[in-house]
C-alpha cells in the first residue's frame, strides 16, 4: 500500500479529487445561500407588505380603524406566523398577539429587528425567532413579525440535504479516484511485469494492448517494437556467433593440424620456411572473413545517425568503376558505366562504395566473356543502382538465399571469396532504408539496390560540401 | 641506413611489443619499449625519438590522450597509432588526436614496417614543390604530366594519382592497404586484388620500352618505386 501512495497516479487521483471537492463545496455553498436568503427575503417581503397595507388603513380609518384591524388580525392563531403587537407610547399592549413588547430585540439591519418569542404548544413552550419591523402612528407603536421558524427549518434542511449531497459526491469522488487509479496502475503493472519477465530473460514475453490505441497501447506498442529490434538483433548475434564457430573454426583447426604435422614431420629448413607462408596466407584470409563479418556486424548495428550526410552516389558509382575497370579489361570484359551527373542521397559513403564495390567484384568473378554494366539512376524518390552482368546467373530459387552469411553456390566454391559480400551489400541497403534484390538479366545476373534518393534540391548542397581534397 | 633511426613502441601487450620490437631491430631501427600510457608519455617527450608507436588502449592513460598530451606540449614526433578499433569513425578520431597514421589490429608487419618508413621519410610538408624527380622520371604537379628521360608519359587522373604517391615514397615499400587508404580514399579490402591490376597498367606505361624497370613488386609486402 505504501508504494501506492508513491506513484504518480495516487498523486493524480488525489490532485483531481482536490479540485473536485473544491468545486463540489464552492457549488453547494452557492446554492444554500442563495436558497436560504431567498426563504428570508420573502418573509422581509411579506412583512413589509402587511405594515404598509397597515399604514394604509390607518391613514384612511384612523387610530380607531387599525386597532380593530389588528385586533382582528390577531384574533386568528396566528395567521400565517405573523405577529402583532401595539402599544401606546408607554409599551402599554393596545392590542396584538403577543403577551408584551419583546424586549430583547436584536437590529439586523436598518429597520428590521428579531427578537425571541414564546409560542406555547401542547408539549410545552418553545421560543422561537421572529423577524419583524415597526410603524409608530400617532404615539402608538405597531410591530409586525413573522415566526422565522420555518425559514429555519428550511435553512436547516437546505442544509443537511447539502452536507448528505456533498458527502456522497466526495465519496463517489473517492470511490471513482481509487477505481480509475487502480486501473491506471494495472496497466502500468502489466507493462512492468512483462519488462521484469524479459530482465529474468524471458524475451519472448510482449506488453498485453487492449487495443483501444490509448496512450498506454501506444507505449506498450514502442515497447513492443523497441524488443521486436533487440530480439532480431540478439537472433542476428546468435546467427553470427553459430556462423563464425561454424566457418572460423574450420579453417581454424586446419591451420593447427597443418602446423602440428610440419611439427611431427621435422622438416627441412625449407620446408618449414614454406608451410609458414602458407600458414600466414591462411591467417590473412581468415583475418579477411573476420573483417568482412565485423563490417556487415557494423552496418547492420549503425544508427541513423551514420547515414544523416548527404553524398553524392553518382560519385562514389563513377570512383567504384573506375577502380573496377582494370580488373573488367584484364579479364576481355566490356565494363559499361552509366551514370548521371549527380545523385544526392543520404548516406555513408564509405559503405556505399563498399556495397557497389562487392556488387562489381561479383558480377566480374563470375562472368567469364561478354559485359557487366553498372547503372545509376534516379526513380521519382528513389536512386537506383543497377550492376547486370552476361554470366551464368542464379536460379530464381537461390537468389535470395546468396544474401545469407556464408553462403556459396555450388560452382562458385573454386573462385576466391567468402560468402559474405551480399550479405554486407544487403546489410549496408538496410542500413540505408533501402533494399538489393537479384533478378534475371536475361542472359546473367542482376543485382538491383535501390535506396531514398535526396531532395534533387541537395545536389547544390552537395557541389559545395564535396570539394574533399584527394589524399 | 645511415644513423639508426630511433623508434619508441608503446604497447601494453608484452608479447606484442618484443615481435614488433623484434622486427624492427632486425630491419635496423633501435627501439625502446613502454608498457603504460604514463610512461610512455614521459619517454616519448623526453627521449629524442624518430617516431613513435601508440596502442590505443593502455593502462594509466589511454593513446588518444597520451597523444594530444604530446601534441599539446609541442612534440612533433611522428606517431603511428595501433589500434583494433577499425571503423573510419575511430581512425577519423586518433588522426585528430594528433596521430600520423593509423593502423588496425592484425596487421602484417610488412603494413607496419612500411608505414613507419613512410612516417620517418615524410619530413616537412612538401606544399611548396610543383615537381617530383625520382631518377630520371619527372611528374608536374602543375601541368599534370609525367615524363621520363624527357619522353612523355600519358597517364589518367587516378593513375597520375598513384604515381605522385609512390614517388613521394620513392625507395620505400608502399603496400595495397597504403594505396587503397591514400590515393582512393578507401578503408575496405577489395575481394579481388584491384590494387595490382592499377600497378601493372602503371608499370606497362611507365617501364615499357626502357632498361631499367622502376616500379618493383615487394613480395609478400607492396611495391617500390626506384631509380634502379
Amino acid at each position: 500500500m505504501a508504494r501506492f501512495f508513491n506513484t504518480n497516479a495516487f498523486r493524480l487521483a488525489a490532485l483531481y479529487f482536490a479540485l473536485f471537492a473544491a468545486s463540489v463545496l464552492a457549488l453547494f455553498a452557492f446554492f444554500y445561500l442563495s436558497t436560504a436568503g431567498f426563504i428570508e427575503t420573502q418573509i422581509e417581503q411579506t412583512v413589509g407588505a402587511e405594515i404598509r397595507g397597515l399604514q394604509e388603513q390607518y391613514e384612511q380609518l384612523g387610530e380607531g380603524g387599525l386597532v380593530a384591524l389588528v385586533r382582528e388580525r390577531s384574533l386568528n392563531e396566528r395567521v400565517d406566523n405573523m405577529i402583532y403587537v401595539m402599544t401606546d407610547p408607554f409599551l402599554h399592549e393596545i392590542a396584538g398577539n403577543l403577551s408584551a413588547w419583546p424586549r430583547r430585540t436584536t437590529p439586523v439591519k436598518p429597520g428590521w429587528i428579531t427578537f425571541p418569542f414564546d409560542v406555547h404548544t401542547p408539549n410545552g413552550t418553545e421560543i422561537h425567532t421572529a423577524l419583524g419591523t415597526q410603524l409608530i402612528v400617532g404615539g402608538d407603536r405597531l410591530l409586525v413579525a413573522r415566526d422565522l421558524r420555518d425559514a429555519t427549518v428550511f435553512r436547516q434542511h437546505v442544509l443537511s440535504t447539502i452536507a448528505w449531497a456533498a458527502l456522497i459526491s466526495l465519496g463517489l469522488g473517492i470511490i471513482g479516484g481509487l477505481l480509475m487509479t487502480r486501473q491506471m496502475l494495472r496497466r502500468v503493472e502489466t507493462v512492468a511485469n512483462t519488462t521484469r519477465h524479459i530482465i529474468h530473460g524471458d524475451l519472448a514475453q510482449r506488453i498485453p494492448l487492449t487495443g483501444s490505441g490509448d496512450e498506454f497501447d501506444q507505449l506498450g506498442g514502442n515497447l513492443n517494437a523497441m524488443l521486436d529490434q533487440i530480439e532480431r538483433l540478439m537472433v542476428g548475434m546468435r546467427q553470427v556467433t553459430d556462423n563464425i564457430a561454424h566457418d572460423l573454426r574450420t579453417p581454424l583447426s586446419r591451420l593447427r593440424s597443418r602446423l602440428e604435422v610440419t611439427l611431427l614431420e621435422k622438416p627441412s629448413t625449407a620446408r618449414y620456411a614454406e608451410v609458414l607462408t602458407e600458414t600466414i596466407a591462411e591467417a590473412d584470409q581468415l583475418l579477411g572473413t573476420f573483417n568482412a563479418l565485423l563490417s556487415i556486424a557494423e552496418a547492420e548495428a549503425g544508427s541513423r545517425r551514420d547515414t544523416a550526410t548527404i553524398v553524392d552516389l553518382a560519385e562514389i558509382a563513377r570512383n567504384v568503376a573506375e577502380l573496377y575497370e582494370p580488373v573488367a579489361d584484364d579479364k576481355g570484359l566490356t565494363l559499361l558505366v552509366s551514370v548521371p551527373d549527380n545523385l544526392p542521397v543520404r548516406g555513408d559513403r564509405h559503405l556505399l562504395s563498399q556495397a557497389i564495390a562487392n556488387l562489381l567484384d561479383n558480377a566480374l568473378k563470375y562472368t567469364p566473356s561478354g559485359t557487366v554494366s553498372l547503372s545509376v539512376g534516379r526513380d521519382g524518390n528513389v536512386a537506383r543502382i543497377e550492376v547486370a552482368d552476361t554470366g551464368p546467373g542464379i536460379p530464381l530459387d537461390r537468389r535470395e538465399v546468396v544474401f545469407d552469411r556464408f553462403v556459396r553456390l555450388e560452382g562458385s566454391r573454386s573462385t576466391p571469396g567468402n560468402g559474405l559480400g551480399l550479405s554486407l551489400v544487403r546489410a549496408v541497403a538496410t542500413l540505408h532504408g533501402g533494399s538489393v534484390r537479384l533478378d534475371d538479366n536475361e542472359p546473367g545476373l542482376k543485382a538491383i539496390f535501390t535506396l531514398p534518393a535526396a531532395p534533387a534540391s541537395q545536389a547544390e548542397t552537395l557541389r559545395a560540401s564535396d570539394a574533399r581534397p584527394a589524399a | 641506413m645511415v644513423a639508426a633511426m630511433k623508434l619508441l613502441v608503446i604497447e601494453d601487450d608484452r608479447e606484442a611489443a618484443a615481435y614488433i620490437a623484434k622486427g624492427l631491430a632486425e630491419s635496423g631501427y633501435v627501439v625502446d619499449r613502454a608498457f603504460e600510457g604514463r610512461d610512455g608519455l614521459f619517454m616519448a617527450s623526453s627521449g629524442g625519438y624518430d617516431a613513435l608507436i601508440v596502442d590505443r588502449m593502455l593502462p594509466s592513460m589511454d593513446g588518444l590522450s597520451l597523444i594530444a598530451a604530446l601534441r599539446a606540449a609541442e612534440v612533433r614526433t611522428p606517431v603511428l597509432i595501433l589500434s583494433a578499433l577499425g571503423a573510419v569513425d575511430d581512425r577519423v578520431k586518433g588522426l585528430r588526436a594528433g596521430g600520423d597514421d593509423y593502423l588496425v589490429k592484425p596487421f602484417a608487419f610488412a603494413e607496419l614496417l612500411a608505414r613507419i618508413e613512410a612516417l620517418l621519410r615524410r619530413g616537412p610538408p612538401v606544399q611548396t614543390t610543383t615537381k617530383l624527380k625520382v631518377g630520371e622520371l619527372e611528374l608536374d604537379l602543375l601541368a599534370r604530366t609525367v615524363s621520363r628521360q624527357g619522353r612523355a608519359i600519358d597517364l589518367l587522373p587516378r593513375e597520375f594519382s598513384l604515381l605522385e604517391f609512390l614517388m613521394r615514397h620513392a625507395g620505400q615499400v608502399v603496400t595495397r592497404t597504403m594505396l587503397l587508404e591514400s590515393v582512393w580514399d578507401y578503408h575496405f579490402d577489395p575481394q579481388t586484388n584491384v590494387i595490382d591490376v592499377h600497378i601493372s597498367r602503371l608499370r606497362h606505361k611507365l617501364d615499357k620500352g626502357f632498361a631499367h624497370p622502376m616500379l618493383h613488386t615487394v613480395r609478400g609486402a607492396g611495391y617500390r618505386l626506384s631509380v634502379g
